[in-house]
């Protein structure tokens, strides 16, 4: 029933792939391609799970072609170099994050910023410039051009290191290019989930004071204890928030529900910044007059460019930035889903890939 | 109740307030403070009629205490100083902007950046030791030094007033937010006083101009009157369509309810899009374009002081003054009509002076 895509490429390939908009995941058999000159070829280890993943095996965002493999925090070891492959070997620990491939061409490319390429490839429920789909990292193995491929450094252990390469960059950039990273400011981050709990340890390595801002308030004690906050704010409280109004120089917000912009753009000082990464499906209401009377800014950015993502991850190398995951089997994927859709998960579920899928006899 | 307002002051002074939420302004007996070490007292010549004034006329935006005296595109001449004064002196041609008054303290002030102070009180409907602020709607004002903007030589006076708003609402934004490297392409939405002002401080940084309008009437002005370089109807879906992705910064100037998706479209990836009009309602933020792009939206109001006299020098060096329409104090209501259905090329500005010559 699925030969089509076992014959598709040479190289034969197992993982978990939705086949409809249940967003159910199966086991399922396919192919990759040969690696060419400029490839890497690894056998998968570990893979996170990011929500974007479960919106997209429901198709919620109109792109999806059945069957999806998803997955794009992928962590594994190299097998196979193509001859013209300059920084990777056989045995490298090495990373795929959400991108492979971009045109090199256009002026984005050119500085660094892959992620704002108009004809950029996605790893996961994407095609190829051939036409043909990219399957992404719940399976066993990847083939991807070197640029696209990260080195991960012995510091990190490989499982704590996969969502780093989406919640990780997702949070990494912005704090970075809106100047949020100097040390003194005071940094909100809305929202703590996978990208959550990543931009408050970025935030505290770069040693700025940082807010949770949550509707839980059974967060606060983890947020602080655990993840090191200095504050937690809840959002519904309007004496709190109108306590912390024009406090922080910027906030990192990370949540895709529907929500108000105004409690929030209220927190910022004069010439403050907010930075929306998640990605509401419906407009959202913006006030204009407190952006005025303050001179404050809203903003939006779309994971990391490569070279700033392999900054990323040797920044959280350095400085000890890790993620804290609930390691998973393949065949506990689907109730992690149904989990991770209540947002019952500290922070990231992360598939033990390499001891745990195996092709079905 | 009118002679409380003529006597709680020491001087006398006269202007036209609104007195009520119809925004209809009529003769108005008032009172000013004296001078004091600091103050500058200048007679009013001329002063710009900004859509702001119409709002708080209105009360539009909830928080205007009648009687108001609005005007805050104010020029004149100086006819006292205090003791304190040392860059001004009688007969000094001089400007009175947004603002009279800050704190000094805080971390804005300190840098410059009065006009985002917590303590703002501007020049008219701000509390103000016990009273309120009255604006240039009338013969004279007096006003802390600090405040006082120096007028260049060179430049009319009628045609120099709306600079004191107008000006330095589009000046500053296109400074802070880098909208000044030549070659690259500026948007300018809406086209009436602050956005024909935006056309030629964009012209004077180099930059290639693009118009977005509603209305197709205004092409040819835009074009061969304020130099723009290209104009495009925002309800034309082709026109805009056309223009998806092709510039760098749009400031947008319109107050009117509208769509911030098709100016986000036109954007280059790293665009900013900067709002300075004031609409009454939030707009809608699609949030998927600032992600998907890296976009931004960002907010502005008036100007510091400081930058306000440069914006200034700057007009005065390369000759920037604004389009405008003279009219004398008791056409004002005619004029706050016309403006509601934006009919002015670009601004009224009233001749005080010579409306007031029966003083």
């Amino acid at each position: 029933m699925a030969t089509q895509y076992e014959f598709e490429h040479p190289k034969k390939a197992f993982g978990w792939a939705a086949r409809d908009t249940s967003g159910v995941l199966s086991p399922f058999n396919f192919s990759r391609r040969e690696p060419s000159e400029k490839d890497v070829a690894l056998k998968i280890l570990y893979c996170g799970i990011c929500h974007s993943d479960l919106h997209k095996m429901k198709n919620e965002w109109g792109t999806i072609n059945y069957p999806f493999v998803p997955g794009h925090e992928i962590v594994g070891i190299v097998t196979e170099v193509g001859n013209k492959v300059r920084k990777f070997k056989v045995g490298d620990k090495v990373g795929v994050g959400c991108l492979v491939d971009s045109c090199h061409s256009c002026q984005n490319c050119a500085n660094n910023l892959e992620n704002y390429c108009p004809t950029f490839t996605l790893t996961d429920g994407s095609k190829y410039s051939d036409g043909t789909a990219t399957y992404g990292g719940y399976s066993d193995s990847m083939v991807s051009d070197e640029h696209f491929v990260f080195h991960i450094p012995d510091e990190l252990p490989l499982d704590a290191a996969a969502p780093l390469l989406c919640a990780g960059i997702t949070v990494y950039s912005p704090l970075r290019y809106f100047g949020l990273d100097k040390p003194g400011l005071h940094v909100g981050v809305v929202g703590l989930g996978g990208l959550g709990h990543m931009a408050v340890k970025f935030a505290k390595a770069f040693g700025t004071k940082v807010t949770v801002i949550s509707t839980s308030p059974s967060k606060e004690k983890e947020a602080i204890k655990n993840l090191g906050a200095d504050s937690f704010l809840i959002s519904r409280d309007k004496d709190q928030m109108k306590a912390a109004m024009g406090t922080l120089d910027g906030i990192i917000d990370t949540v895709s529900a529907d929500h108000p912009l105004l409690p929030l753009i209220g927190l910022l000082k004069s010439h403050g910044k907010l930075v929306m990464v998640g990605a509401p499906e419906k407009p959202l209401e913006l006030p204009v007059f407190p952006l005025l009377a303050g001179r404050k800014i809203i903003a939006g950015s779309l994971i990391g460019g490569i070279k700033e993502t392999q900054e990323m991850i040797d920044f959280a190398a350095k400085h000890k930035v890790k993620p804290d995951i609930e390691i998973i089997p393949i065949d506990y994927v689907n109730t992690a889903m149904e989990r991770l859709l209540k947002a019952d998960v500290k922070y990231r579920f992360v598939i033990d890939i390499g001891n745990t899928l195996k092709p079905s006899s | 109740m009118a002679k409380s307002y003529e006597t709680e002051l020491p001087l006398k002074a006269f202007g036209w307030a609104g007195t009520d939420t119809s925004g209809t302004l009529s003769p108005f007996n008032f009172s000013r403070r004296e001078n004091g070490d600091d103050d500058v007292t200048l007679k009013i010549l001329f002063c710009g009629v900004c859509h702001s004034d119409l709002h708080t006329l209105k009360n539009d935006w909830g928080f205007t205490t009648y009687p108001v005296v609005p005007g805050h595109e104010i020029v004149g001449e100086v006819t006292k100083i205090g003791n304190n004064v040392k860059n001004f002196k009688v007969g000094d041609k001089v400007g009175v902007g947004v603002m009279v008054e800050s704190c000094q303290t805080c971390e804005n002030c300190q840098q410059d950046l009065e006009n985002y102070c917590p303590k703002l009180v501007f020049t008219y409907n701000s509390p103000y030791n016990g009273t309120r602020t009255y604006g240039g709607y009338s013969d004279f004002v007096v006003v802390h030094q600090r405040y006082v903007l120096q007028f260049p030589a060179n430049l009319p006076l009628d045609a120099g007033a709306p600079l004191l708003c107008a000006g330095i609402t589009v000046y500053s934004p296109m400074k802070y937010y880098g909208m000044t490297e030549p070659g690259k392409h500026l948007g300018v939405a809406g086209l009436g006083g602050l956005g024909h002002v935006a056309i030629k401080f964009g012209k004077a940084f180099g930059l290639k101009v693009t118009v977005i309008s509603t209305s197709p009437n205004k092409k040819s002005e835009a074009i061969d009157k304020l130099g723009a370089d290209s104009f495009i109807v925002s309800n034309d879906p082709e026109q805009m369509k056309a223009a998806t992705g092709t510039i760098d910064y749009i400031i947008d100037t319109i107050s009117a309810d509208h769509s911030v998706l098709p100016l986000l479209g036109l954007l280059k990836l790293n665009g900013k899009l900067v709002t300075v009009g004031l609409p009454s309602k939030p707009l809608e933020l699609p949030v998927f374009p600032l992600v998907a792009g890296r976009k931004l939206i960002g907010g502005s109001n008036f100007g510091g002081i400081k930058e306000t006299q440069e914006m200034l020098d700057f007009c005065g060096k390369h000759n920037i003054t604004a389009d405008i329409e003279l009219i004398k104090m008791d056409q004002i209501n005619t004029a706050m009509e016309r403006l509601s259905k934006a009919d002015v090329k670009y601004r009224f500005v009233i001749d005080v002076a010579n409306s007031f010559s029966s003083l």
